[in-house]
């Protein structure tokens, strides 16, 4: 698997850009370790190939995240842990992925690297800030990886390149090992081509680590053994008002196949999911700031100037707004859990519309004309503002794939697990093979 | 004539804060902290009790 792996990186990259590094001589001694086992049989993802966002610590590498100035820190001198836990259970690591700078993305591009592309149209963008992670994975150059998630940044690029995206509870997984962006938002998770992938190497990610603060205590709870529990008893409904104004037609017509599928009448409204995304714009504004002032004081000019720009006007934003956002935050979440007395799951889109052009700079939302940055991510920011779980699953529309997010209740991975795999069994959501 | 007050803020708050900002960034950070205090102020105009906790609770 890692050799037909790193023949396919050898051959795709040069077009998808999705690699910034290719680990091939660690993976190949990696994999002839895992061979000579006598244990393989056992180990669950024994010789599955996998890569990283290049903003997770690989031994030996620069930590880059996705920026030029990070090429000079020293190289990391172990792994990220979440890359220990997939390597204990078999995975092999083959290299790491191209990202938008620090994160502060949704298209995939990076200037420095040139942007990573959508397997399915190579002119179209691949989705960020997790852009590699997703044109690998679509693209199909390893069955898994890892991203993160501060705002959309493992949904987007799962919606824009036809696969299954796990963004876990906030504090679920680990982050030690990786560059953080938004330390009260950002969360860790897989990517994958199967919901079975997904849930396997979730399973083995999970469980405390100290290296983490934000990281919770809780024991491993397997989702492995609940995938094949199908649809049945589970109460869902579909997100409407805010989660539908602004769809483009492919968004609409995906969340409306896979709520005919999931037998999810009922639509309801989320509270204030409006101002639930603009308080989370506010915090990562300021927080991406105060991570980054003191390069911005030194280093001004080797930053994207996109990201720049943005990181100087969030380090001017009054301290008082920062603690409105975070005091709205408590009362969201309230609100948000008192929908799921009544439910299991939310479906909702995961992206306005399906993968814009590579260096488009606005699109049209509900009549409005937008900037496609910042605004990809309105339906995935009022849901990672308050950490809960979610599957974004991929509707093989033509010609490009969309996604559709499927939330849970804070801890339940087990449920959008379970109602991804019950829908991929179904045949209407899938990772389509794309022409390379 | 007078001048935005935005625009009076950014000037006043690069140098008081000692934070870079070339001419030419200008219109980008005016437009990027426009949008951000445009939704602050949506969080913001939303009343909430004094007793409100904010999200984050440090437990030492």
């Amino acid at each position: 698997m890692v050799e037909a792996a790193l023949e396919r990186i050898a051959r795709l990259n040069p077009t998808l850009n999705a690699f910034t590094a290719v680990t091939a001589e660690r993976a190949r001694a990696k994999a002839g370790a895992i061979d000579n086992r006598p244990d393989k049989a056992r180990l669950p993802l024994a010789g599955v190939p996998f890569a990283v966002k290049n903003l997770f610590d690989i031994e030996g590498l620069a930590t880059v995240a996705g920026s030029k100035i990070n090429r000079t820190r020293p190289k990391a001198p172990r792994d990220a842990t979440l890359i220990e836990r997939l390597e204990a259970a078999g995975a092999v690591l083959i290299g790491a992925l191209n990202m938008g700078e620090y994160a502060y993305d949704f298209t995939g591009e990076n200037v420095h690297d040139g942007p990573s592309r959508n397997p399915h149209d190579l002119t179209r963008m691949s989705g960020g800030s997790s852009g590699g992670s997703g044109s690998a994975v679509g693209g199909g150059l390893t069955p898994l990886a890892l991203g993160s998630d501060t705002n959309g940044s493992i949904r987007v690029p799962s919606s824009f390149c036809g696969i299954f995206g796990l963004k876990p509870t906030y504090g679920r997984l680990t982050r030690a090992g990786s560059f953080p962006f938004v330390a009260s938002l950002d969360h860790l998770g897989p990517f994958a081509r199967s919901v079975r992938d997904l849930a396997l190497s979730y399973d083995v990610m999970q469980g405390p680590d100290a290296d983490d603060p934000a990281c919770d205590q809780r024991d491993v709870e397997p989702t492995v053994p609940v995938l094949d529990d199908g649809l049945e008893g589970l109460r869902i409904a579909v997100a409407g008002g805010y989660f539908k104004k602004g769809a483009f037609a492919e968004a609409l017509e995906a969340l409306a196949r896979v709520a005919k599928a999931a037998n999810a009448t009922d639509e309801i409204e989320i509270p204030e999911a409006a101002r639930g995304r603009a308080a989370a714009y506010v915090i990562t504004a300021t927080e991406g700031a105060a991570l980054h002032v003191g390069r911005l004081r030194k280093q001004a000019h080797d930053f994207d100037p996109a990201v720049r720009d943005r990181l100087i006007a969030g380090a001017m934003v009054p301290a008082t707004l920062v603690a409105k956002a975070q005091i709205f935050r408590r009362w969201y979440r309230e609100q948000f859990l008192t929908l799921f007395a009544r439910y299991d799951a939310i479906l909702a889109p995961a992206t306005p519309c399906a993968a814009p052009m590579i260096g488009q700079q606005t699109f049209t939302l509900d009549g409005v004309e937008l900037p496609v940055r910042p605004n990809v991510g309105i339906y995935t920011q009022p849901i990672s503002f308050i950490g809960l779980p979610v599957v974004a699953v991929p509707v093989p529309l033509k010609p490009l794939p969309i996604g559709v997010q499927i939330i849970a209740p804070p801890w339940r991975e087990d449920i959008v697990l379970r109602i991804a795999h019950a829908l991929e069994q179904m045949g209407v959501v899938a990772a389509p093979k794309p022409e390379l | 004539m007078p001048t935005d007050p935005l625009d009076d803020f950014i000037l006043a708050a690069a140098r008081a804060l000692d934070l870079p900002l070339e001419p030419a960034w200008q219109p980008a950070v005016k437009a990027n902290l426009a949008v951000t205090l445009k939704h602050a102020a949506l969080v913001a105009e939303f009343e909430l009790p004094d007793e409100a906790e904010p999200a984050p609770v440090f437990r030492a």
